[in-house]
């Protein structure tokens, strides 16, 4: 301290050299910004390392991928209606009458400079965006990194992920070709669908009868101001949550419910996330450089009365459309009414039910386990069997749906019955998640037990001993400490006993029947769990001497009949 | 067998494992796959329809009858159609393009290497359209020659291409899916004869497109602006099979997130190692 005084008191040459010759600037910047204690102490702020953590950084990244393209993109798209003849460069639709947002697509397409590469970077970079969201959900999801006392992110997140759903399919109606025309057509058979009012909500946002020459120029501002404006808000609100909740972290030595194991964001995580800045970019460069996307030439304009054999949105509106492809005809008439419902549950009840439950699910898992207590440490997927195996289920039913939004594309490619395709999944539907959940769970439930049984006795040698009286056994590898720390170092879950039917004064007691739900429910959650093992379990594995090498497992014949399936002798 | 005892719980060793069985079951199915066998052509220097007939008997009539009546099924339906009326031009598509005669019994003939010879294909319609009466013949060049026509046309042909066709045969021609089992098939290589004989005959789930709705003229454009779509540079880089929007998903998700994913990993693992004191 008294050293500065010095050299504050003496001259200010001296310091500018013992600072560097940024010292000047930066200080003259903090004299006015006064952000450098702030940045002090963030810009040393602990992340954990895993390499699942920087799913959601994609995302961010082609977020900026997506801004920085779309703004090359809207110095030359025009996003109106007007008619006009096409004498551009593309020799096949010259002189058509299309709309000038198509006009303009192709002269983004053929003849500005490097127009089509920005096109099909922004395009690419869309559908990473989304991808990539999804991608992190499900690690935050299976790693159960919702949890308290992250589960306003988990919903920041949900709402992130429509937005960007939204936002998508704004881009991919705005060129005005067939294709895009074909997918709004779709939407407003979903506004309509809506019973009483849907075709009241339909005018009101096309202005009138479809297509109209409204709807390109308002999605236009919706998709390049306000959603991208609320996206970038919420992006960080996200990322301000995520410093204040901290990082979640696997469990490991000396990592526990109340610290942060990890390293510095300077210079570790600067690094690293500008260098995976950079390689997110490069692959979406590469992308639109290698790979056509959305070719809308090919298109031609839109015209309602036309559509194309293979007409798809893009992958993340696939699974709507994939039930609406799936849905059986169900359609009455109420007095003046028609209640479309092969449109109506599907479209827009499916979506309400998707992120209904997602959101729902943090709470009501909490409510099922009773557990209210803070998480920083991440669960493995197998140590919550009931919720991988829900993930799971809705991954299933996920893809079947996205199975029946491309099954033209998948009739033709396999040479299979378009019709039977649509049937069988009618049935999976039902039957597959089920299923997935049963399997899902029997899997992450068999998992348990091999770590436990990696604790107790340690890894397989893959050597068979022969005992002196003719016996065989495997020499198993005892874990090192730190290992068998981190498979053990996951809470042993309580199963909520059933509720006494009477309180203590012998009155029946109220809210029995939720109590009720809520034992059976959480006995449902965990009972068929393999718990870790206890203390002592782990001592009566050890006490037979697993950790003297040359020793084998079961030294005797009476003891290796005596064993359960895990391997435990049964007195145990 | 020590080696193989000390690498078999290497990571990369079940990977190893499902390799060579992938390699064991094609090479099998390669070896084994039933193959058609090769057919004697037939004497081409007898008259037309007589050859014809010879032919005919002996690949077609087991199926559309000796009569060309078709034969009918008290179960299915029909066996084989009737080929009375259908003309030299449903022949020569047909049998040229090797949709008949059908490998198996299936819900659509698929386009493969045509079975008879072009000498054959010849007298099997000549044989067609003079004893089975009269029909579409084999259309003119007019209907495909599309050496001298102009941008306009071109574009005129696509206009009626994006009205009429794309709704089977998909925008750029690639073919889409039909009920039961019956699909579009693509139009990548197919030959200006066989595409006008097509428009005109409407085999198989097509309609037919008679002159009187779709002028010659017009056919030659549409064939003009599909040759235009098919032979145009693919402008912004692989067109992953111009399935549009299912082929796109799938490179996002395994060429995109699956190589940002390898990269992060790789990231991931290369840590600042925590110096020993």
């Amino acid at each position: 301290m008294s050293t500065r005084i010095e050299t504050e008191g003496s001259s200010t040459a001296s310091t500018k050299r013992s600072y560097g010759p940024l010292a000047g600037p930066t200080r003259w910047i903090d004299d006015r910004i006064g952000l450098a204690g702030l940045a002090k102490k963030q810009m040393r702020k602990v992340f954990p390392e895993h390499w699942s953590f920087m799913l959601g950084e994609i995302a961010l990244y082609s977020f900026v991928v997506l801004l920085l393209s779309g703004v090359f993109l809207s110095l030359w798209f025009d996003p109106s209606m007007v008619e006009v003849e096409y004498q551009g460069a593309y020799a096949p639709w010259r002189g058509v009458h299309m709309s000038t947002a198509y006009a303009s697509s192709l002269d983004l397409s053929f003849e500005v400079r490097g127009g089509l590469l920005m096109r099909q970077i922004h395009h690419w970079a869309a559908t990473l965006f989304l991808a990539a969201m999804l991608v992190h959900m499900l690690r935050v999801f299976f790693t159960g990194a919702y949890r308290k006392p992250r589960e306003t992110n988990w919903l920041v997140g949900l709402a992130l992920l429509q937005l960007g759903i939204v936002e998508g399919f704004a881009g991919y109606s705005l060129p005005d070709d067939l294709l895009s025309g074909t997918g709004l057509r779709i939407a407003e058979g979903l506004m309509r669908s809506i019973p009483v009012v849907g075709t009241y909500i339909s005018f009101f946002v096309f202005g009138g009868e479809f297509p109209g020459s409204d709807f390109i120029p308002r999605i236009y501002v919706a998709h390049v101001l306000l959603i991208p404006g609320i996206l970038l808000g919420l992006i960080t609100f996200h990322m301000l949550l995520l410093v204040y909740n901290k990082h979640t972290q696997w469990p490991g030595p000396g990592r526990t419910n109340d610290n942060v194991v990890g390293y510095p964001l300077l210079p570790v995580y600067m690094a690293k996330a500008g260098g995976f800045f950079f390689v997110v970019f490069g692959v979406t460069a590469l992308m639109g450089a290698l790979f056509q996307i959305n070719p809308v030439w090919a298109f031609g304009p839109y015209d309602p009365s036309k559509v194309t054999a293979g007409s798809q949105p893009d992958w993340y509106m696939g699974w709507l459309d994939g039930a609406l492809r799936m849905m059986p005809a169900l359609e009455f008439t109420v007095f003046d009414w028609t209640f479309s419902l092969n449109v109506f549950l599907p479209g827009v009840a499916l979506m309400g039910l998707l992120f209904g439950v997602l959101a729902a699910y943090p709470f009501v898992e909490q409510w099922v386990t009773g557990d209210k207590r803070e998480h920083h440490l991440l669960q493995r997927p197998r140590n919550a069997p009931t919720r991988t195996a829900f993930g799971v289920a809705g991954i299933t039913a996920y893809g079947l749906l996205w199975i029946s939004g491309g099954n033209d594309i998948i009739a033709t490619t396999f040479g299979v019955d378009f019709y039977t395709i649509t049937r069988t999944l009618r049935i999976l539907i039902f039957v597959a998640p089920v299923l997935a959940f049963i399997v899902t769970k029997r899997i992450c439930i068999g998992l348990q037990r091999q770590s436990a049984e990696t604790v107790l006795h340690g890894r397989e040698s893959g050597i068979i001993m022969r005992s002196p009286d003719g016996a065989y056994s495997e020499r198993h590898v005892p874990l090192a400490p730190e290992a068998a720390y981190a498979l053990t170092a996951h809470d042993r879950p309580d199963v909520a006993a059933l509720p006494p039917a009477t309180d203590h004064n012998g009155v029946a007691a109220p809210h029995n029947r939720v109590q009720h739900a809520r034992a059976r429910l959480s006995r449902f959650w965990y009972a068929d769990d393999r718990q870790k093992p206890t203390a002592d379990e782990l001592e009566q594995a050890h006490a037979h001497g697993h950790d003297d090498e040359p020793a084998p497992e079961l030294d005797s014949a009476q003891e290796f009949q005596g064993v359960n399936e895990l391997g435990l002798p049964r007195r145990h | 067998m020590r080696a193989l005892s000390t690498h078999r719980r290497h990571p990369l060793a079940g990977v190893l494992v499902l390799l060579l069985g992938l390699v064991a079951v094609g090479g099998l199915y390669s070896a084994l796959a039933p193959r058609t066998a090769q057919a004697d052509s037939a004497g081409a220097d007898a008259e037309l329809v007589a050859a014809g007939r010879e032919l005919y008997l002996v690949g077609c009539a087991s199926c559309h009858g000796l009569n060309g009546q078709g034969i009918l099924q008290s179960k299915s339906g029909q066996y084989g159609p009737s080929l009375i009326g259908v003309g030299a031009a449903a022949v020569d598509f047909q049998v040229g393009t090797g949709r008949m005669p059908m490998a198996s019994n299936s819900q659509q003939a698929p386009r493969k290497e045509p079975f008879y010879d072009d000498a054959e294909t010849e007298q099997l319609a000549a044989f067609v359209a003079t004893e089975f009466g009269p029909g579409p013949a084999i259309p003119g060049s007019e209907y495909y020659d599309i050496a001298d026509v102009s941008e306009e046309e071109v574009t005129r042909g696509g206009e009626f291409f994006l009205t009429n066709c794309t709704a089977c045969h998909n925008a750029v021609g690639i073919g889409g899916a039909l009920g039961g089992g019956r699909y579009a098939p693509s139009l990548e290589g197919v030959e200006g004869v066989h595409f006008a004989e097509a428009m005109i005959t409407g085999p198989q789930s097509m309609p037919v497109f008679s002159d009187a709705v779709i002028s010659p003229e017009d056919k030659r454009n549409i064939y003009a602006y599909l040759n235009e779509v098919q032979t145009q540079p693919a402008s912004g880089g692989f067109a992953l099979g111009g399935v549009g929007p299912v082929g796109e998903g799938l490179a996002g998700w395994v060429a995109g997130i699956g190589s940002l994913v390898v990269f992060a990993v790789w990231i991931g693992k290369h840590s600042v190692r925590a110096r020993k004191p």
